[in-house]
């Protein structure tokens, strides 16, 4: 039987939780395949704790200093060397910022297909995957053809707390990339510094989305958000757009809020604000388009224009 | 200096999509077409930069007649020249054939930039960018929220995830993919809308490029489209926004208790 090589991106001396939730995934394929899973890590470092007694076949280290800090140049290099020497079927990951600016750049360099954003396995024999296409709103079955695949996994598909038991061992494979040049050079990381509004603590927020139209509409969100006692929130576009400031942005790029209440006014759902958002311990969903994504989500969902309803949820906010 | 945009065209954000009878895709008949969201901006920094700096902007795009209206668009905000990549036979690719289909294209051009935007809203696949990058063997930044072009290197600010961010800096020439935000695209003006008309926009087919068919696919083919299932438990309110708006205030305050 085969390998499946599942790579843990690091977070400082732990595995990122995308990739356990990846290693999850990977068990699973395991029990329908007969495949057996290994874990790779890259850079100097021993393996964490948290896989010592997960249900892994090996732990494969890659130690050299090259890998401590992401270089795009350097990954792939060694990656490629990783499945020339191990020869797995499928190389699995999370679906993280760090996995699409390089995995991509892999897969072209070995002439194999990515499935990137993978949100289900429909028939892992048989290589039939399941990824969402515009936003979310509808699902595709892929097929890919015979010979190594690679996936990455959508944030919250499967569960980074089922990874079994064993005792997996470890073993060093040497790779030589002292040939491979950086063309690229990274400052440290940093973030923007604190705006006036800290959303992680709000109670209570009313989110708006594109579907607000224009700038002038905003005003209803905020007169929502004061019948209500609430902060106002949003997503990426009206941001983009510069009507609210970044601060106040929910989602993967933005705040990840877990609010009493979260009131989503046209706002479609997509994933990359689900994660900042999904949870809230109510999600009230207001939209138009029944089908929107928001609605697998919300615990209260309002089908219709945002226009009719918001004014009179305000009336009867101030009639309580 | 030359920079090159990849721009697609997809049916415009907020489109009621309808899944074609056979299952592979939507239903294109009624829908209105515009350049994917990321792409407009990666358009708007392209044409920032050759204002500053001097150069040339082409736009390529590869698609059907319809993806002729985003090449006329760019061409009308400012972009010198067009190249449309269409073929019947490129009907069906995946992202990697696609990427190999451009790469053929572009390695002619040369360009000290190439632009795409982080992913296109349909397939959401957003792999075309670095599988370019690789296929024409120069570096590549993905996310980029920022640029600032001198002496031939280029400094980028790339955003990473939960409000973290990270300047990279790099020789030209790189390729890198535009997140949304990163500048106000403009609208054409009258004199734009004049002055496209005399630009070109050259029309490549499979039969001018060396890039034997089997290379377009290269392993991935769609299936089928379907509604996903719902497998949460939504109560939906229904009735006039009096009704609605009485009803929603009591289930938060009494069953919710959000207060
Ligand atoms: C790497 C990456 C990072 C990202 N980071 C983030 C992030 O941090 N946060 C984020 O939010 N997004 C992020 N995005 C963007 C995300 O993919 C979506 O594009 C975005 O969330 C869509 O915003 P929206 O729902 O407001 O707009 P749309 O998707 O355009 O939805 C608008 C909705 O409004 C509804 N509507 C329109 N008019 C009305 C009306 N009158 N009444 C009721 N409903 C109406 C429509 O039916 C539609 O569902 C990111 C994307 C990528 C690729």
């Amino acid at each position: 039987m085969g390998k499946i090589i599942v790579l843990g991106q690091m977070e400082g001396s732990q595995v990122s939780r995308i990739s356990l939730e990846a290693l999850s995934g990977a068990r699973q394929l395991a029990a329908a395949t007969g495949h057996t899973v290994l874990a790779a890590l890259f850079g100097p470092g021993d393996p964490p704790e948290q896989l010592a007694g997960a249900d892994i076949a090996e732990i494969i280290r890659l130690p050299n200093a090259e890998l401590a800090d992401y270089s795009p140049d350097h990954y792939v290099a060694a990656a490629e060397a990783l499945i020339a020497a191990e020869q797995p079927e499928l190389l699995v990951t999370g679906h993280s910022y760090q996995i699409r600016d390089w995995l991509p750049r892999l897969a072209a360099r070995l002439g194999r297909p990515l499935i990137s954003d993978c949100i289900g396995v429909r028939d892992a024999g048989a290589g039939r995957w399941v990824r969402p296409v515009f936003q979310g709103k509808i699902s595709a079955d892929v097929q890919t053809s015979p010979g190594l695949v690679l996936v990455s996994f959508q944030s919250g598909t499967y569960r980074a707390d089922e990874l079994g038991s064993g005792s997996p061992t470890v073993r060093t494979v040497p790779v030589d990339l002292s040939a491979v040049e950086s063309r690229l050079q990274r400052e440290e990381k940093f973030q923007e510094a604190k705006g006036a509004v800290d959303l992680s603590r709000a109670e209570r927020i009313v989110a708006v989305g594109r579907g607000i139209g224009e700038e002038e509409n905003l005003q209803l969100a905020h007169d929502l958000a004061k019948a209500l006692g609430a902060e106002v929130g949003s997503s990426r576009p009206v941001v983009d757009y510069g009507w609210l400031d970044h601060d106040r942005q929910v989602g993967s790029s933005g705040q990840t809020v877990s609010p009493k209440l979260y009131l989503a006014l046209g706002i479609s759902g997509a994933i990359q604000h689900q994660v900042g958002m999904k949870n809230a311990g109510c999600i009230v969903a207001i939209n138009k388009d029944a089908n929107a994504p928001i609605f697998e989500i919300a615990d209260y969902g309002i089908v219709g224009d945002l226009f009719d309803y918001v004014p009179a949820l305000i009336k009867a906010l101030h009639a309580r | 200096m030359r920079i090159c945009v990849l721009i697609k065209q997809l049916p415009d954000t907020g489109s009621a999509l309808k899944i074609r009878a056979d299952e592979l895709w939507v239903d294109e008949d009624n829908l209105v077409f515009s350049a994917n969201e990321s792409d407009s901006y990666a358009l708007e920094e392209a044409l920032l930069m050759k204002e500053a700096q001097g150069g040339e902007v082409v736009v390529v795009s590869l698609g059907p007649e319809r993806v002729g209206q985003v090449l006329k668009d760019a061409l009308a905000k400012g972009a010198d020249r067009a190249i449309h990549l269409h073929d019947p036979a490129w009907e069906v690719l995946d992202s990697l054939g696609l990427a190999r289909i451009m790469a053929a294209v572009l390695k002619e051009e040369q360009c000290d930039l190439i632009f795409t935007g982080l992913q296109s809203d349909d397939t959401g696949d957003g792999q075309l960018g670095p599988m370019l990058a690789e296929l024409l063997d120069m570096p590549h930044v993905t996310l980029v929220v920022e640029t600032e072009l001198s002496d031939g290197r280029i400094k980028v600010k790339q955003e990473l995830e939960g409000g973290w961010f990270q300047y990279v800096t790099a020789q030209l020439p790189v390729l890198l993919t535009i997140q949304s935000g990163i500048n106000k695209p403009r609208y054409a003006s009258l004199r734009g809308i004049m002055a496209m008309k005399h630009k070109e926009i050259k029309a490549v087919g499979a039969g001018d490029l060396d890039l034997p068919a089997d290379q377009w696919v290269a392993g991935r083919t769609l299936q089928r489209l379907y509604v996903p299932e719902k497998t949460k438990e939504t109560v939906f309110l229904e009735g006039s926004p009096q009704e609605v708006g009485a009803a929603l205030v009591d289930h938060l305050v009494n069953t919710a208790k959000v207060f």
